[in-house]
């Protein structure tokens, strides 16, 4: 009986030293991207090639650019893109459903090849993941009614206010650069929505693909400023230090360009949500941003 | 009638991948289950032992699971025991570890509260009535604690299932994933459609959890 216990003890210890040490490691610095054995997380690009499927992550909830239909496949945008690169590498995809929280911890710890989920470049997230070349732009919009089209936040009126959804760029943009606009915050798209139609505010700003998508979705709107701020791009990452399949991807990038492939992508997969007249200033082609 | 967007879930094949999300919920579920119920009785047998240095270790474990969010723990698994060991765990196996981990000390403490609950003069009449030990424990002791553990159990079985809801930050595709898949994918044609799949949702984790509660009734019921 005695042993019996001991034994026990002994193998719970055993789970609880699993869990303990495991532990340690969100305390490790995130910069490394090596493992304790000290060999690369990441795979170059000769090893996926033998390996014969790449992983991607992309998101699976946010249509138009990743998503998944009704039969189960995913599509959109970025998915487009994904199975080009597939294609061209001669490889099998391997799509991982990822949240916005946790795309860098995918690269970093080697689980995902390559990002291409809607990831929009910052200087922060360059410190941690290599971005290759971008393939769409975003910017912030706002929409307003028809009848009081807004096109310019100078000489804002005081009893207005605009519609923000908090967390997102907007609210961070306008607080910073317009203090004196009162703000409107709501926690949903949902909810704000809402409190646009219902006419609460003179206007909603948000990403511009947003605010398109619901100015062509919704009669007697109209986007009077459809790019504020500094234009952001999009672009796939890979792990940092996997020079190998970036330069691979960017290379890609250039010879798709010679075909007009992210055109093409919009037009398949973007033009239904926003039409063909925002084609021009969303879609980057080529890698180069003007 | 209402519009719910319930149309949605008959397109396609919506309706099978969300049955299917639900049945990875249930396994990861059941699976850590299975393996934590037996385990969390020994911690608890443990965590009741005289010896400080296994009450101390318990001590800690507990603490530890407690404190941590099962978020936490969960990153912590799955991305964890990649840069620390080098291991590549599935979405699922690093769930399993998780809800073990964290089922396994509940329980163990739930064992532990049961069975110090029981008073010492259950202890000492067996003694008296001549008892041996493993005895006092088949007769006495162990049927009181596992009436006092049943709806506490429950509570902890029912928590697991539901809480398989947050494996979707590491990549699992299960119902509630499903379900915001569904959502999105048909965000511009029908924007209620959000109601409707979360009706569904509800109702299915609600058929999950209902049967082990029923079982819990009868159980304690027939031990009465």
């Amino acid at each position: 009986m005695k042993n019996l216990k001991k034994l026990l003890a002994l193998s719970l210890a055993f789970v609880l030293a699993i869990g303990v040490s495991a532990c340690g490691s969100s305390t490790k610095d995130g910069g490394s991207d090596t493992s304790a054995s000290g060999k690369e997380v990441y795979r170059t690009l000769d090893e996926i090639k033998k390996d014969g499927t790449i992983n991607i992550g992309v998101f699976s909830d946010k249509n138009p650019f990743g998503y998944v239909d009704e039969n189960g496949e995913y599509q959109g945008y970025d998915v487009y893109f994904a199975d080009r690169l597939a294609k061209d590498l001669g490889v099998k995809v391997n799509y991982v459903s990822t949240e916005a929280a946790n795309r860098i911890e995918y690269l970093q710890t080697g689980k995902v090849d390559v990002i291409l989920a809607n990831f929009t470049v910052t200087e922060e997230r360059a410190e941690e993941v290599d971005f290759a070349n971008p393939y769409m732009n975003v910017s912030l919009g706002v929409v307003s009614r028809d009848d009081n089209v807004i096109t310019s936040l100078d000489n804002w009126n005081k009893d207005d206010s605009i519609i923000v959804i908090s967390g997102t760029t907007a609210e961070t943009y306008l607080t910073k650069n317009y203090p004196d606009i009162p703000l409107q915050k709501f926690d949903s798209y949902a909810t704000a929505k809402e409190a646009f139609e219902n006419g609460t505010s003179v206007a909603w700003a948000n990403d511009n693909t947003e605010v398109i998508a619901f100015s062509l979705q919704n009669k007697g709107y109209t986007v009077g400023i459809p790019e504020l701020g500094s234009a952001d791009s999009i672009a796939p990452a890979v792990t940092k230090g996997n020079d190998t399949l970036l330069n691979w991807i960017n290379d890609e990038i250039t010879s798709l360009g010679e075909e007009n492939f992210f055109h093409a992508d919009y037009e398949a997969t973007l033009a239904d949500t926003y039409g063909m007249d925002y084609e021009d200033s969303l879609v980057v082609e080529g890698g180069k941003t003007e | 009638m209402l519009d719910l967007g319930l149309d949605v879930l008959l397109k396609g094949t919506n309706m099978v991948r969300l049955l299917q999300g639900l049945w990875v919920a249930m396994q990861i579920s059941l699976v850590s289950i299975a393996i934590s119920m037996p385990l969390g009785i020994l911690a608890g047998g443990l965590m009741t032992m005289k010896n400080r240095l296994v009450r101390f270790i318990f001590r800690i474990y507990l603490e530890f699971i407690r404190i941590m969010p099962q978020l936490v723990l969960l990153f912590i698994v799955y991305f964890g025991s990649t840069r620390v060991f080098g291991w590549n765990l599935s979405g699922e196996s690093a769930s399993v570890i998780v809800f073990v981990l964290w089922g396994t000390a509940e329980m163990g403490d739930l064992v532990r509260g049961a069975l110090i609950s029981i008073p010492k003069h259950q202890y000492e009449s067996s003694e008296a009535l001549g008892l041996s030990k493993l005895q006092t424990y088949r007769y006495v002791i162990i049927p009181q604690t596992v009436r006092r553990l049943i709806p506490l159990a429950i509570n902890l079985i029912t928590r697991m299932i539901k809480t398989t809801s947050l494996v979707l930050m590491i990549g699992v595709v299960e119902m509630l994933k499903v379900a915001q898949q569904i959502i999105e994918a048909n965000r511009m044609t029908s924007p209620n459609a959000a109601f409707g799949v979360f009706l569904i949702v509800f109702i299915l984790y609600f058929l999950a959890c209902w049967p082990i509660s029923m079982l819990a009734r009868y159980l304690e019921k027939r031990w009465r």
